[in-house]
């Protein structure tokens, strides 16, 4: 099997291609390693590639499967992280020149919990500073661009998780999303990515950005191996109070049985005003799918979903402003090279070490949390928290599934909206409020524009029914092939330079 | 200006703010030893270190411990509490957030009653709240470099805060002192102020009685004391101080922005810090890493239960059920509760408590002190030394020669009937035997009997004194006292012819 078809088989076949002896894992994380080293200089998915490393764990799996030892889920699977989860003696910086050395001393329990199940860690992926962001501009070292097309943003926070995904560097990839950062990007490169409850995945050692919206969740290229990845880091743990002892179900078990007598609510207000039409073109004929497997489709309104955006610029930089007050050049990370005195150093290390949106968030957190405005924003926010919540309950009263479109647009090119928050804001305007009720949510892949770039189909589900938002999933996906799509990345460079040099010329 | 003299000019008010650690195993989110005097951030890991992506998971029986105190305390317990971040950028605190309670605390509306003159007092307490404590900053030579330690960051706190209800600086110190004794006695804190363990602020201003108005002047805050001795004390100090700014400049509370001054230990001044234009803004917000601690009927119940005797009940106890003296009482109690449960081993198997409260308050506190044990190092078991005491109220052996007893088991220990009849110590109450003795004496020492005669009044006994001490020699200590005072009075009166009175 040659290197460029092992790059495209899904993790399920990776994994019993290993099992069968047909393939050694030291093949397929060659075979990543070396489709990384061709394209990644121009995608930019990676911060650190993790070579030896991942080598290394490779033969030691071969050695292992050799003298007959049991071998875990992901046995041979490699996986991209977000740098924004720790992993013990491997550097981790969120994309933050503050972190730029920091390497944790532990690791992540979902790491951990990686490692239990053999999967191969190939390296670290680029996010948004703090994952702050919903392009992956925001980086502190480097910009990632979708592999569909090179002009244009994998969108984020976790774009460079997702843009792996995407350009086949790894069949699967962790991501985290606080107001969309796994879904946006994932709509925005053609994969699947899912958002857990809030709870169901534990947040040890994922790097807080906002503690009561931030959710560890997986990227893959179709539903079942979604559920595998979401399989493995699901679960209560006992060093995150706030994860849930809920028993967690076997996905792939019940994955290809259709939900039975499916209700499907389509929140019209997001087909409306703002949303790009090819976007809801295709959200209609996904609409159609269903329609046409059985599902009952209806309408329904989540009327305080607008005020969703507000409401999660309040509570997310306000837990963003406390977060990130530990980054002061006092114990790890970055320090100033010349200050006066402590909080001169204080000052002049979080000004150099932070990007301009993170310095931005930090302000309006810090605002609105301060006396004589907390009442007015923070308490404000936690109001419109509930009611936003409250509108789902109802709605999950009447339908089992939520449905609508994953962003307004697709793709933006990069540098589009670097400059104008508020657009860039916008960009999670379908995205926040799953965070703020803390309800499960998934982006697959529903077709393409004229111009060849992905569209992403929204579903979300009552908190911890991801078991049913998989399986109403997998019922669509089984219908169509936009899950089987792949960038044809060699073209798609190719293009990129011809047009570059043009430019120049 | 018109102060009368008869009545005190103000009246001063008093309010603390006490911090104690908690003995806990671990810290308080996280698995870390709760332990002070390791090398320097030994007892530490990633969750107290603040590092990126780690999580706090409360500790419970650091809470369990806090609910023992508050429910000891009188307070209400709330079934339902959270926690807060209290925002501030320092060093020794590596997130540059305390974990810490704010408008929920997990009890409230207490109060401690304190031995004071002629009875007891009620002192307030506003709330009591669970935090976590932060590193420590060592400074080194020239001031330039600090350096931190960490092993304190994140070990259990408990805040109590005190209403205004002290009124003089001895009641601040006897509330700390009722304080500590209640907390030690709960096992929920060692409670010492020198090694930290126990941390006291105070706010004070005082109410000037003045034209017929009571104007109260500005609070301030005293901080930096580090002993319950320096909180009188400096109390003390600012009362005085207070009233003479008062005299200079008339300032009312609310006219000047709240002032902190620390107690300057050598100087025996408290000496202006900072005045506060406004209260610090911490940006309180509820920590969303931490789920609400819920507290059930059950437990409350448990905890109640597992409370026992308090040592205020226990004094009042030894007074009405042992008949001691409330000097006794008070001090016996004061000792700890094992000491407490000491005595009550001796005393229950003695016709007179009192008996082991002499004992105790003597003897047995005395070699503490000299040895510097705690009564769990007391070689002594309790049913040995109540043996011994009952030989002495049952006059098998007299007091002095008992001394001896003890003393032989305090090095070897061993069985005090065993000892007495070894030494031969059992006490001589042989009337005739004892009569010959005295003869002797007086017989060897005529001039006794002359000054006797020569002098008058008090100056008798003290002759007869003589002799008694001369007799218990002969004896080498074991004869009855009394007897043998019985027996001196009489044969001197006989031979001189005279009595104690002419
Ligand atoms: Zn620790």
């Amino acid at each position: 099997m040659t290197a460029s078809e092992i790059v495209h088989l899904t993790a399920r076949q990776l994994r019993s291609l290993f099992e069968e002896g047909r393939l050694s894992a030291e093949e397929i994380v060659s075979a990543y390693l070396e489709r990384i080293r061709a394209y990644d200089r121009h995608v930019g998915a990676f911060l650190l590639v993790d070579e030896e490393g991942a080598l290394q764990q490779a033969r030691t799996l071969d050695e292992r499967k050799a003298r007959g030892e049991p071998l875990g889920p992901l046995a041979a699977v490699p996986v991209a992280i977000k740098d924004v989860l720790c992993t013990q003696g491997m550097r981790t910086t969120c994309a933050s020149r503050i972190l730029h050395n920091f390497v944790p001393p532990y690791d992540a329990t979902v790491i951990r919990k990686l490692r239990e199940a053999d999967a191969v860690l190939i390296g670290k992926t680029n996010m948004d500073e703090f994952a702050m962001g919903s392009s992956t501009e925001n980086s502190g070292f480097q910009i990632t661009r979708n592999p569909w097309d090179l002009d244009r943003a994998p969108g984020g926070s976790s774009g460079g998780s997702a843009a792996a995904v995407a350009a086949c560097f790894s069949p699967m990839a962790l991501g985290s999303d606080t107001g969309g950062s796994i879904r946006q990007p994932a709509a925005l490169c053609g994969v699947v990515g899912l958002k857990p409850t809030y709870g169901r995945v534990s947040r040890y050692g994922l790097v807080a950005f906002a503690s009561s919206l931030d959710q560890v969740g997986p990227f893959a290229w179709d539903v079942p191996d979604t559920a595998l990845l979401l399989q493995v880091i699901a679960g209560h743990d006992p060093m995150d109070s706030t994860s849930v002892e809920i028993e967690v179900p076997d996905y792939l078990a019940t994955l290809d049985q259709p939900v039975g007598g499916l209700r499907i609510g389509v929140v019209r207000e997001w087909l409306a005003d703002g949303v790009d039409e090819q976007v809801a073109k295709a959200v209609e004929q996904a609409i159609d799918v269903y329609r046409a497997l059985g599902a009952k489709i209806q309408d329904i309104t989540l009327p305080h979903s607008k005020y969703g955006i507000p409401a999660y610029y309040i509570v997310a930089p306000a837990e963003a402003s406390s977060n990130l007050a530990r980054y002061d050049g006092v114990h790890y990370g970055y320090r100033a090279a010349d200050y006066d005195d402590m909080v001169d150093m204080y000052c002049r290390t979080r000004a150099e070490g932070f990007g301009a949106e993170v310095k931005r968030r930090v302000m309006l957190g810090t605002y609105a949390l301060s006396a004589g405005y907390y009442e007015a924003y923070y308490l404000k926010a936690l109001k419109v928290r509930r009611v936003i919540r409250e509108d789902f309950d109802r709605a999950f009263e009447q339908v089992d599934i939520v449905l609508g479109p994953t962003s307004p647009t697709p793709a933006f090119r990069l540098g589009e909206r670097i400059d104008d928050p508020i657009s860039m804001y916008l960009s999670d305007v379908y995205t926040v409020t799953a965070n703020l009720a803390g309800i499960a949510g998934i982006s697959i892949p529903c077709g393409f524009t004229a111009d060849g770039l992905p569209v992403g189909l929204q579903l979300l589900a009552p908190p911890f029914e991801e078991e049913r938002l998989l399986r109403a999933a997998r019922m669509y996906e089984r219908e169509t092939n936009w899950h089987t799509r792949r960038p044809d990345l060699e073209r798609v460079v190719a293009q990129f330079e011809a047009k570059q040099s043009a430019s120049a010329g | 200006m018109s102060t009368t003299t008869d009545v005190a000019p103000y009246t001063v008010v008093i309010g603390l703010e006490v911090h104690v650690q908690l003995l806990t195993q671990s810290k308080l989110f996280c698995a870390c030893r709760n332990r002070f005097g390791d090398p320097p951030n030994t007892n530490v890991c990633p969750v107290c270190l603040g590092m990126p992506g780690v999580l706090p998971v409360m500790n419970r029986q650091a809470f369990e411990l806090a609910l023992r105190a508050a429910v000891a305390l009188n307070c209400k317990i709330a079934r339902f509490t959270k926690w807060d971040r209290k925002n501030y950028y320092y060093p020794d605190l590596p997130k540059n957030y305390q974990i810490s309670q704010y408008d929920l605390p997990f009890s409230s509306d207490g109060y401690l009653e304190i031995p004071v003159e002629g009875g007891t007092k009620r002192v307030g307490i506003i709330r009591v709240h669970l935090e976590e404590d932060a590193g420590k900053l060592l400074h080194g030579e020239g001031g330039k470099r600090s350096q931190v330690d960490l092993n304190r960051a994140g070990t259990p706190l408990l805040e109590i805060v005190t209403r205004p209800d002290m009124n003089s600086p001895a009641e601040a110190r006897t509330f700390l002192e009722e304080l500590r004794l209640l907390l030690r006695y709960l096992e929920v804190s060692d409670c010492n102020m020198q090694e930290g363990s126990l941390r006291c602020d105070a706010n004070i201003n005082l109410h000037v009685h003045h034209n017929g108005e009571i104007i109260a002047t500005p609070i301030v805050e005293v901080k930096n004391m580090n002993s319950f001795r320096a909180v009188e004390r400096a109390m003390a100090y600012e009362m005085e101080r207070q009233y003479e700014e008062w005299k200079r400049t008339g300032a009312r509370l609310g006219e000047v922005p709240k002032e902190t001054r620390g107690w300057d230990e050598n100087r025996n001044i408290t000496v202006s810090q900072r005045r506060k234009e406004e209260a610090s803004d911490y940006r309180y917000f509820p920590e969303p890493d931490l789920v609400p601690v819920t507290v059930t009927e059950e437990e409350l119940e448990r905890v109640r239960e597992s409370i026992g005797e308090l040592p205020a009940q226990r004094r009042l106890r030894f007074i009405s059920g042992y008949a001691l003296p409330e000097y006794d009482a008070r001090v016996i109690v004061e000792q700890g509760k094992k000491f407490a449960d000491y005595f009550e081993r001796v005393a229950r198997g003695l016709e007179h408590a009192k008996n082991a409260s002499n004992w105790m308050l003597q003897d047995v506190l005395r070699t503490l002190n000299e040895r510097g044990w705690t009564i769990e190092e007391f070689p002594i078991a309790a049913e040995k030394l109540c043996d011994l005491i009952r030989r002495v109220e049952r006059r098998e052996v007299n007091t002095h020669a008992a001394r001896e007893v003890f003393a032989e088991m305090l090095e070897g220990g061993g069985d005090p009937g065993e000892i007495i009849e070894r030494k031969g110590l059992a006490m001589v109450s042989d009337e005739d035997a004892l009569r010959q003795v005295v003869a002797a004496v007086l017989d060897k020492n005529p001039k006794v009997i002359e000054d006797f005669k020569k002098k008058k009044g008090k100056k008798r006994a003290q002759v007869a004194g003589f002799v008694r001490g001369l007799v218990m020699r002969e004896t080498r200590g074991k004869a009855d006292a009394s007897l043998v005072e019985k027996l001196v009075n009489e044969m001197i009166v006989e031979r001189a012819g005279v009595g104690f009175d002419s």
